[in-house]
């Protein structure tokens, strides 16, 4: 199969790629893994006039540490992730989702802006930085935007980016003091989407109460989900089995199932509901001091 | 457009269009098919080959990204005449049944064995896990990816 025909260029600076899309972002697409865009553009759903490679861009390739942050650049891979010493450390929610992007092979070339970018509604990443309080950085030839995460998104394959911005980077906050986080995913076979995925984040104080929560869900709405009561039942309270499981109940209450080929709505959002509590009593575990 | 990539440590040049995928280049510019297009749709990994030495879906790249980079094919794996430890081990533990897949395999073991001499199985099938072998062979692929390591360790 191939795509419709497109212009294609391959810019070498950041500024070069802004220049372009401020020129012709209405008809252009940012070509950065290619692991969705392209098999979108061959099935004819996606049918760009010119794609805007930045793969010879230089300097978006690293994950850096910069004022209590992670910033991950547009150019990082998921294996990049798998492999990184720095978010093994600083970040068990990305390091545990990164493994279970799609299969070994786009996780080699799939990048994790672009899959934030992109929008999927059944993407994984965006329930990590939902979960994660994470911001997107957006760029265009007018200036930077840093959009939190939980504002970026507005549908499904629907953000609030410009045609004529890009993604620089996605920053994520690395743990203030005792945190812990984690991805749960269930999925039939490898490179299938989740049948449903729970990313969780906690930040406890020095006495042990939770002074900050993050719960979100995957493939069980029309978007990946921010389960906020669950995440507000757990601020000021100090851990254990009992609020977990308040906490889980809420989750499982925010989602909302459809019966599909993965399994039945009451299914799914009984996974939600035992997947939120592991996922929770993981985040504590790696809280511990 | 002109792409020139090192294809099997030989650089290789041809005209195409942006939208030519790495796949088609190999099979029908360069004529090298042993790259095999199986789902076309990014499922299966039929079509994989190392992208500076990277296993990547041949099917899910276009042809303009590869240009200056290095490619390596199913062609590429025989040296000198010798199969490679690789190619020998599917030969000796029956890793193929229809062959389809087998390409794919052997490149994306190369990547393993590449980066890690001695895996368990456990790693091999985590990394095979994005290739699909439909006559059900993955037991003697496993045994092939064994051999093989260990015939690179003594050699």
């Amino acid at each position: 199969m191939y795509p419709p025909r497109f212009d294609y260029v391959a810019p070498t600076t950041v500024d070069e790629v802004l220049a372009v899309l401020d020129e012709r972002g209405d008809e252009a697409k940012v070509l950065a893994g290619g692991q969705s865009l392209i098999p979108m553009m061959k099935l004819r759903f996606a049918f760009p006039e010119l794609l805007v490679d930045i793969n010879r861009v230089a300097g978006l390739d690293s994950i850096g540490e910069v004022d209590g942050q992670l910033r991950v650049g547009a150019l990082v891979r998921h294996n990049d992730v798998v492999a990184s010493d720095v978010v093994a450390r600083a970040n068990h929610t990305m390091a545990a989702a990164a493994p279970w992007i799609s299969d070994p092979l786009v996780r080699n070339l799939g990048t994790v802006c672009g899959s934030v970018a992109h929008a999927d509604p059944l993407g994984d990443w965006a329930s990590v930085m939902l979960a994660c309080g994470a911001d997107v950085v957006a760029r265009s030839t007018t200036g930077e935007r840093v959009i939190p995460m939980s504002d970026f998104i507005t549908g499904p394959f629907t953000t609030v980016l410009e045609p004529t911005e890009l993604v620089t980077e996605v920053r994520v906050p690395k743990y203030a003091g005792r945190g812990g986080g984690t991805y749960l995913k269930l999925e039939r076979k490898v490179g299938d989407y989740a049948t449903v995925g729970v990313a969780t984040h906690l930040d406890l104080d020095g006495g042990g109460t939770i002074t900050n929560a993050g719960i979100a869900l995957t493939s069980v709405g029309p978007n990946n989900i921010k389960a906020v009561e669950a995440e507000q039942a757990l601020v000021g309270r100090a851990p254990g089995d009992a609020v977990f499981a308040e906490a889980a109940e809420l989750a499982a209450r925010a989602a909302e199932p459809k019966d599909d080929v993965r399994g039945s709505a009451e299914y799914k959002r009984n996974v939600v509901r035992v997947f939120t509590r592991r996922a929770l009593t993981t985040a504590l575990e790696h809280a511990q001091p | 457009m002109n792409v020139t990539a090192t294809v099997n440590g030989v650089e290789q040049s041809g005209d195409v269009e942006a939208r030519t995928l790495l796949v088609h280049f190999l099979r029908t510019t360069l004529g090298l098919t042993g790259t095999h297009v199986g789902c076309d749709t990014s499922n299966c990994g039929a079509c994989t080959v190392l992208l500076d030495g990277m296993p990547v879906k041949s099917c899910t790249v276009f042809a303009v990204q590869a240009d200056g980079r290095s490619i390596t094919t199913v062609e590429g794996l025989k040296q000198d005449g010798q199969l490679d430890p690789i190619q020998q081990g599917f030969k000796e533990m029956h890793g193929l049944q229809c062959g389809f897949c087998t390409p794919a395999m052997m490149l994306v073991s190369k990547a393993l064995l590449d980066r890690n001499p001695d895996p368990s199985e456990d790693d091999i099938r985590w990394e095979l896990s994005g290739n699909l072998c439909r006559c059900t062979g993955y037991v003697n692929i496993v045994k092939a990816i064994q051999w093989a390591a260990k015939e690179r360790a003594t050699a």
